[in-house]
């Protein structure tokens, strides 16, 4: 008896997998959880009533998982997700190993609307693979009240020399207010992003024209050395495992006076509902150094179709209208203009309503046009990318990079150990990777 | 005041102690769920409550497909567990062999092989059998990874029962299938059952292959809860309520079970 | 009652041979379906690990393949990595295993104690059992150790004292407190069991020979804890080998590398890195560490009962 219901149960469930799989343009899509995708997720019913003959199913992840989930489907060929939101260090990859569908997207989509420097970072050899969700640069934020309070004055373009000056005189850690926010968490997409932007100011690069690791040159010593001065010195306690969300958490909560990072947390940060310091904050470029090159970084969010969808068709018209104007009006509409998806399109910044509503609009498109990942860096490089470099190799080096410095920053190691160790990790993964003898 | 009494509320006040140390952390997101995102961060007990994240919650994710695809798989796979180890538990406590006690270590041994290292060679296995997010793929995944733990238990509850009474029967002429079902199973039915409610337990929250092997058809309160954690903006309050969505169940079976529990917890270990 | 261990079935008191009537002998055809399917289970993924770790691999890579040897092996023994990882896997199941084998004794001596609303309490006690790896993890990670917003943080603040950056400057014992954490009720469930069959007799004996509570602890309940202690670390071990949820979620492995056992470590050389080969050589490795650690385990535990049994 108990396994003639086991059996049926079996069955049943068997069916209902069938049942599903076979069912005609159901899209599978493989999401983050940042707020801009959930409300995407949430305003996609509008998508499918306007389509009933498609229907959208989503798996939402946490970054760190569904860059692992997306990667191991695409490259093991296995066809579960029929759209992935993918960054901007994959898209030309993946594109190269043709693992994604090209897009042509039709006039009606406007493609020259859509920015340059992020529609060619989600191209391979001229071709479109990816449409942008979202696009960031990295800038300054600050708190205007506590700048006042010390009589202090943001400069148009500040130097990281000048930022030291201020945490010093802004961090007063009995109140629990901290001079400066960095990322610390280890990874090539936290710490590292950040790190990288300021060894390229310090003049640095990852690799020479000949793909030899450069990471124990003066240029990284410098700056990670500040880096790590800097958070130590006027840091919030637990910067070594703060990432984005957490500095967001802590400069949103009022603890941070300063906090260097991607240009997505300002319509965050003048949210009231979620920040404290809606009305305090204000900002400036990413710091420099020595050289403006490759200062701030570009990233973009974006949607790419598997070869191994079989919804093509289907997963195309959901992507194109996640990524159209009218979507971003939508969003003005349900949310506000500040919380539109941010740089992706010219018309976003072109609009009025978005200006007004986001004064750090046109600062943060000159952030972004601004970012050059094809030519990043002081001297010359072999790679695309301003805080990556995209070869699939970049992303084991990033990771084991990330961790040594973020061991550097607890004081677990010296400085000139962790580069050292670095170097010795990247020219051993470079080697392995056949691009040094 | 008698000593007596006196040791009594000192072992209370003790016992309680220790007690709510260790619920505190279950505690906390018990509380901060019924929090706004503004006020989870304050950790202060004055607050309105408010369903507010319940809400979101549920808005976002179809809590109750996580909820069924959790209990599908926890529950049919740890019958399945049972029903494969109980004959060979039989088979190895009533007729050992020179090599039974090394194929019960081997047995557990292959539980301590980290899934980390062959999860591309399952998964490989997976899509090319079409198990890939599937409630029957991730039943037969669990089913085996709880096997050996299974046999063990059940192998050591068997090892109690006192074999006068199994010659006693024999002798009446009970063959091995009367001897499972009459005698054995109703006298370490308090051992299986525990073993069934700890193979349920840990079925319930295993993250790896419910993450790596299920997408959106199979996708049991694991998933669930990784699309809670560490998103961007405050989240404690959502994260919170998703906690205590995923937890809640497996929670009240084990305390409605906790009696059961606790008298079938021996692993042969009560002599 | 024939003296059986917990882990070694001891075949020197066969049972009487089957009855006439039966006709067959059930042993090895009961067993089979355990033994084929874990067979299976074991042997294929590992013969494909074994493939896999002798080939270069890299999922992001596919026009890299051949077989490279034992380069896979060289890479992962050089990583700076790798000694450590092994050394914090030891130290974490070491650690996990003295905390919850004499927390869970300490807590099962209290609650084998009559005082009221002791059933509550102990529904309290055994709930961390029941949470999941990863959201334990995340609780203690952002609300507990977390040096802002976390409950030691206010506790530290409420004295005037500057917080603790636990998961900075203690990631690995950290680590430690939350597996613990978990893994203690499971301890204190088994050990309460066991402790409530002791002889109550024997005990009011000794109490009336004036022995005091101490002594007793040492000399009865101890000697009586034994094997369900044997068994707490078997089964602790076990999963305690394969830790991952906790560290994923809460450190990463980090700062650095401080938190990476072999587990995460063949994780992120896996599945963040993509390289199978090297990550496939790491579970080589693991499953050889898990069959030391296992035999080990063993021996010291046979030896430990069969020292009862020989009296």
């Amino acid at each position: 008896m108990k396994r003639k219901t086991l059996l049926s149960t079996l069955a049943t469930a068997l069916f209902a997998t069938v049942g599903l799989a076979s069912a005609a343009s159901t899209v599978t899509i493989a999401s983050i959880n940042n707020p801009d995708m959930i409300e995407l997720q949430k305003l996609s019913k509008q998508f499918e009533t306007a389509n009933p003959d498609i229907k959208l199913r989503w798996v939402v992840l946490e970054e760190g998982v569904l860059r692992q989930r997306v990667t191991t489907d695409i490259a093991t060929n296995s066809g579960q997700f029929d759209l992935m939101t993918i960054g901007a260090y994959e898209a030309p990859i993946w594109a190269k190993r043709g693992w994604l569908s090209p897009l042509d997207m039709p006039a009606s989509y406007d493609l020259d609307d859509v920015i340059k420097a992020v529609r060619d970072g989600l191209s391979y050899e001229g071709k479109l693979y990816a449409v942008p969700f979202y696009a960031e640069s990295s800038m300054t934020y600050y708190r205007k009240d506590l700048f006042d309070a010390k009589g202090l004055k943001m400069p148009a373009q500040p130097t990281w020399n000048d930022v030291a000056g201020f945490a010093e005189k802004l961090t007063d850690k009995a109140k629990g207010t901290y001079g400066i926010c960095l990322r610390g968490r280890a990874g090539w997409g936290e710490n590292m992003a950040l790190v990288t932007t300021m060894a390229n100011t310090n003049g640095g690069r990852w690799f020479d024209e000949k793909w030899k690791p450069t990471l124990d040159t003066p240029e990284w010593k410098k700056a990670v050395t500040q880096y790590v001065d800097l958070l130590n010195k006027y840091g919030p306690p637990g910067a070594s495992a703060n990432g984005f969300n957490e500095n967001l958490v802590l400069f949103g909560g009022g603890k941070c006076a300063m906090w260097v990072d991607a240009t997505v947390a300002a319509g965050m940060l003048y949210d009231g509902k979620e920040s404290k310091v809606a009305d305090k904050v204000a900002f400036a470029p990413a710091p420099i150094a020595s050289t403006p090159k490759g200062a701030h970084w570009l990233w973009m969010w974006s949607l790419a179709i598997p070869k191994s969808s079989k919804s093509q068709d289907a997963a195309k018209k959901f992507a194109a209208w996640a990524t159209s104007k009218e979507y971003i009006q939508l969003v003005a509409k349900d949310k506000g203009w500040a919380s539109a998806p941010s740089g992706t399109r010219k018309s976003t910044y072109a609009s009025p309503e978005y200006q007004k509503a986001a004064p750090f609009a046109s600062f943060v498109l000159n952030s972004i046009e601004t970012a050059n990942p094809t030519d990043p860096t002081l001297q010359k490089v072999p790679y695309i990318g301003v805080q990556f470099a995209t070869i699939p190799e970049f992303q084991s080096i990033g990771t084991v990079v990330g961790q040594t410095i973020a061991g550097a920053l607890t004081g677990k190691t010296t400085i000139d150990a962790a580069l050292k160790t670095a170097q010795a990790q990247a020219e051993r993964a470079m080697k392995q990777g056949g691009y040094l003898k | 005041m008698t000593t007596a009494n006196m040791r009594q509320i000192g072992v209370g006040i003790l016992g309680w102690g220790v007690a709510l140390v260790m619920f505190l952390p279950i505690l906390i997101i018990g509380v901060t769920a019924f929090k706004t995102e503004q006020d989870a961060y304050a950790l202060s007990l004055i607050f309105t409550p408010t369903l507010d994240s319940f809400r979101e919650v549920f808005e976002r994710s179809h809590y109750s497909t996580f909820v069924y695809n959790s209990m599908a798989v926890s529950i049919i796979s740890t019958l399945l567990s049972l029903v494969i180890a109980v004959p060979a538990a039989y088979s190895m406590a009533f007729f050992p062999n020179r090599k039974t006690q090394k194929l019960l270590l081997w047995m557990l041994s292959t539980k301590m092989m980290p899934a980390v290292g062959v999860l591309i060679p399952i998964y490989l296995l997976a899509k090319n059998t079409g198990l890939l997010d599937s409630v029957p793929g991730l039943i037969i995944v669990y089913t085996l990874m709880n096997l050996p733990i299974a046999v063990w238990m059940a192998f050591t509850y068997f090892n109690e029962v006192p074999k006068e009474i199994l010659e006693a029967a024999r002798i009446d002429g009970a063959n091995a299938w009367q001897e499972i079902w009459h005698l054995l199973l109703p006298t370490t039915l308090p051992g299986l059952s525990s073993t069934a409610l700890l193979l349920i337990i840990l079925s319930w929250n295993e993250a790896f292959w419910s993450l790596n092997l299920s997408s959106v058809n199979a996708a049991p309160l694991t998933v669930f809860i990784a699309s809670y954690s560490n998103p961007e903006g405050l989240f404690w309050a959502k994260l919170s309520a998703a906690s205590f969505l995923a937890v809640a169940p497996i929670m009240a079976v084990g305390w409605v079970a906790q009696k059961q529990l606790v008298r079938g917890m021996t692993f042969g270990a009560v002599k | 009652m024939t003296q059986q261990t917990i882990i070694l079935p001891t075949p020197a008191t066969p049972i009487a041979p089957p009855a006439p009537g039966r006709k067959f002998s059930p042993a090895k055809l009961l067993l089979t379906p355990s033994v084929a399917m874990l067979g299976l289970w074991m042997i294929v993924p590992l013969v494909m690990t074994l493939y896999f770790s002798v080939i270069r691999y890299n999922l992001l890579s596919p026009d890299q393949t051949g077989f490279v040897g034992l380069d896979n092996y060289r890479y992962l023994l050089e990583d700076p990595a790798f000694w450590p990882s092994i050394g914090h896997t030891l130290v974490l199941i070491v650690s996990v295993l003295l905390i919850s084998v004499v927390g869970g004794t300490l807590m099962a001596v209290l609650f084998d104690q009559k005082f009221p609303g002791r059933g509550i309490a102990r529904l309290f006690v055994i709930a961390p059992f029941f949470v999941m790896p990863t959201v334990g993890a995340l609780i203690w990670k952002n609300m507990i150790l977390h040096p802002v917003y976390g409950l030691w943080s206010h506790l530290f603040r409420l004295v005037g004292l500057e917080p603790i950056d636990w998961l900075a400057d203690y990631p690995l014992w950290s680590i430690i407190v939350m597996v613990a954490w978990q893994w203690t009720p499971f301890a204190f469930l088994i050990l309460l069991t066991s402790l409530q069959s002791l002889d109550q007799e024997q005990r009011e004996a000794a109490q009336l020979d004036g022995a005091g509570p101490v002594r007793i602890f040492i000399h009865i309940t101890l000697p009586h804890l034994k094997r369900a202690i044997a068994v707490v670390v078997m089964i602790e071990s076990i999963f305690l080998l394969s830790i991952f949820a906790e560290i994923f979620t809460a450190t990463a492995g980090g700062p650095g590398t401080e938190t990476t056992n072999l587990p995460y470590l063949v994780y992120s050389i896996g599945l963040q890195q993509f390289d199978i080969g090297i990550a496939s050589a790491g579970g080589v490795i693991a499953v050889i560490l898990a069959n030391i650690v296992s035999i080990f385990l063993v021996r010291m535990l046979a030896k430990n009962l069969r020292g009862e049994y020989d009296q």
